[in-house]
């Protein structure tokens, strides 16, 4: 096992991020109480994705301009991990809005139709929805090299086309979700002094966290390409 | 051969390939009377809203089936044939503009006869007529683009569906927006410029990065 600093720096930030984010004193918001300790969570986790996505589509580049299949193994990893962060990224806030969005008056599920519509929602439903549509255009096309090929350029593409719609959605529809104007938790004084020194270590620690199991996935790739070679 | 004849003639070739195999054109015009019948036998008297809804979406799928077509067709010797004696990029922008051409053209037939079944609740029809275009103009670059991708793959139609929709989406929104302001709809000042000017940009980006990735599709 390869254990290099970034990976003992991730166990360091996420036992700090889990500890000091249940202990350490937090601003009291009427509504959201201590429910306002899941953003060590739940925000971290889109953070995260956009950070392996990006990735994601960096690689992507590079494997246009060299034509290494290498880069296309770590694109499509990310992109995978990236999407189980979001699928995370999801969970979490359902269970955050479950407790401040949805209508106590009636079971938390019913309030999801008028939930899905918050313009933070549809960003990074197209996003998940992007990446999904990724993992079936590999999967319909056989040859390696033109699989790599084709799916880099759609990443590119999609990847391109996301961030005008990030952009654009949220201007468009009306909104209770936190940071209407610009990028959420991007904001300095969004967040409370308190709530940063947990905040940005956390992000930290679950992008780390994010690329470790991306990298195990890659190793692992490679061992199963070599097996492969020689049966 | 400079660049400027060359695509010229990959856009004449567009044409007359099209003008030689009629039927399919056809078929794409019978596939919105038949879409629009639908809607006209299912529903009684939309409102304004469902109105302006059911044509974008009739106009998506229509985009789907007109733009699939430029790619899918193309055989596979045909495809060497175009890379051994054409640069990339002017295929795909004689493709491009080819595309826009036959777009605009099935947009407005289908504002005829989805106006002629469906009624016209809007307050300024002129206006929507040009708001569709701007929509027909857009769609048809995204979808271009996608059927290139799509054409690589296995289940080319249904994958071009599914790969265009998450990235479709925010343009659809803001042209269903914009084509309110042909309902009599109050906007703040400058609002619709506003995003007359955001769909043009975005169009222009996809103008692009088309021109920009197709090369490496384009080797096989």
């Amino acid at each position: 096992m390869r254990f290099t600093w970034w990976k003992i720096a991730s166990i360091i930030l996420l036992v700090y991020a889990v500890v000091g984010g249940f202990l350490l004193p937090v601003p009291e918001k009427p509504l959201l109480g201590e429910t306002i300790r899941n953003l060590y969570f739940h925000v971290c986790m889109w953070f995260a994705m956009m950070i392996l996505y990006t990735s994601s589509v960096n690689h992507a580049i590079k494997y246009l301009r060299k034509g290494d299949l290498q880069n296309d193994n770590k694109s499509s990893t990310y992109a995978a991990i990236g999407s189980f962060l979001g699928i995370l990224g999801y969970s979490t806030g359902a269970i955050w809005a479950t407790y401040t969005w949805a209508d106590p008056n009636y079971p938390a599920y019913a309030s999801l139709g008028s939930i899905m519509r918050e313009p933070k929602l549809i960003g990074a439903a197209i996003a998940l929805l992007i990446y999904a549509a990724y993992f079936i255009l590999r999967g319909s096309i056989s040859d390696m090299d033109q699989r790599a090929r084709v799916a880099a350029v759609y990443n590119i593409f999609a990847f391109a086309m996301l961030f005008p719609s990030i952009w654009i959605i949220p201007r468009l529809r009306p909104s209770l979700h936190p940071g209407q104007e610009g990028n959420p938790a991007l904001n300095f004084n969004d967040i409370d002094a308190r709530m940063r020194m947990v905040f940005y270590p956390a992000v930290l620690g679950w992008t780390l966290l994010g690329f470790w199991i991306a990298n195990l996935r890659i190793r692992y790739n490679i061992l199963i390409e070599k097996k492969m070679e020689k049966p | 051969m400079n660049s400027y004849s060359q695509y010229l003639s990959l856009l004449k070739k567009e044409i007359l390939l099209e003008s030689r195999q009629q039927h399919t054109l056809y078929g794409v015009i019978l596939y919105i009377a038949s879409t629009v019948f639908v809607i006209y036998l299912t529903m009684e008297s939309p409102d304004a809203e469902t109105w302006n809804t059911l044509f974008w979406i009739t106009q998506l799928f229509i985009c789907i089936n007109a733009v699939a077509k430029s790619f899918l067709q193309e055989s596979r010797g045909r495809m060497l044939y175009y890379y051994t004696i054409a640069s990339p990029t002017l295929f795909m922008l004689a493709k491009l503009s080819y595309n826009v051409l036959l777009m605009l053209a099935m947009n407005l037939i289908n504002l005829l006869i989805y106006t002629a079944l469906m009624g016209d609740p809007t307050f300024s029809y002129g206006l929507f007529v040009l708001v569709s275009l701007l929509g027909a103009l857009g769609l048809s670059l995204v979808f271009t683009m996608l059927a290139a991708i799509a054409s690589k793959a296995m289940q080319q139609a249904s994958l071009m569906a599914i790969l265009g929709f998450p990235i479709i989406l925010p343009q659809l929104l803001l042209l269903i927006r914009l084509s309110k302001t042909a309902f009599s709809e109050v906007f703040r000042n400058g609002a619709p410029l506003q995003l007359i000017l955001l769909l043009l940009a975005l169009d222009l980006m996809i103008v692009l990065l088309s021109l920009i990735l197709y090369p490496f599709l384009w080797k096989d």
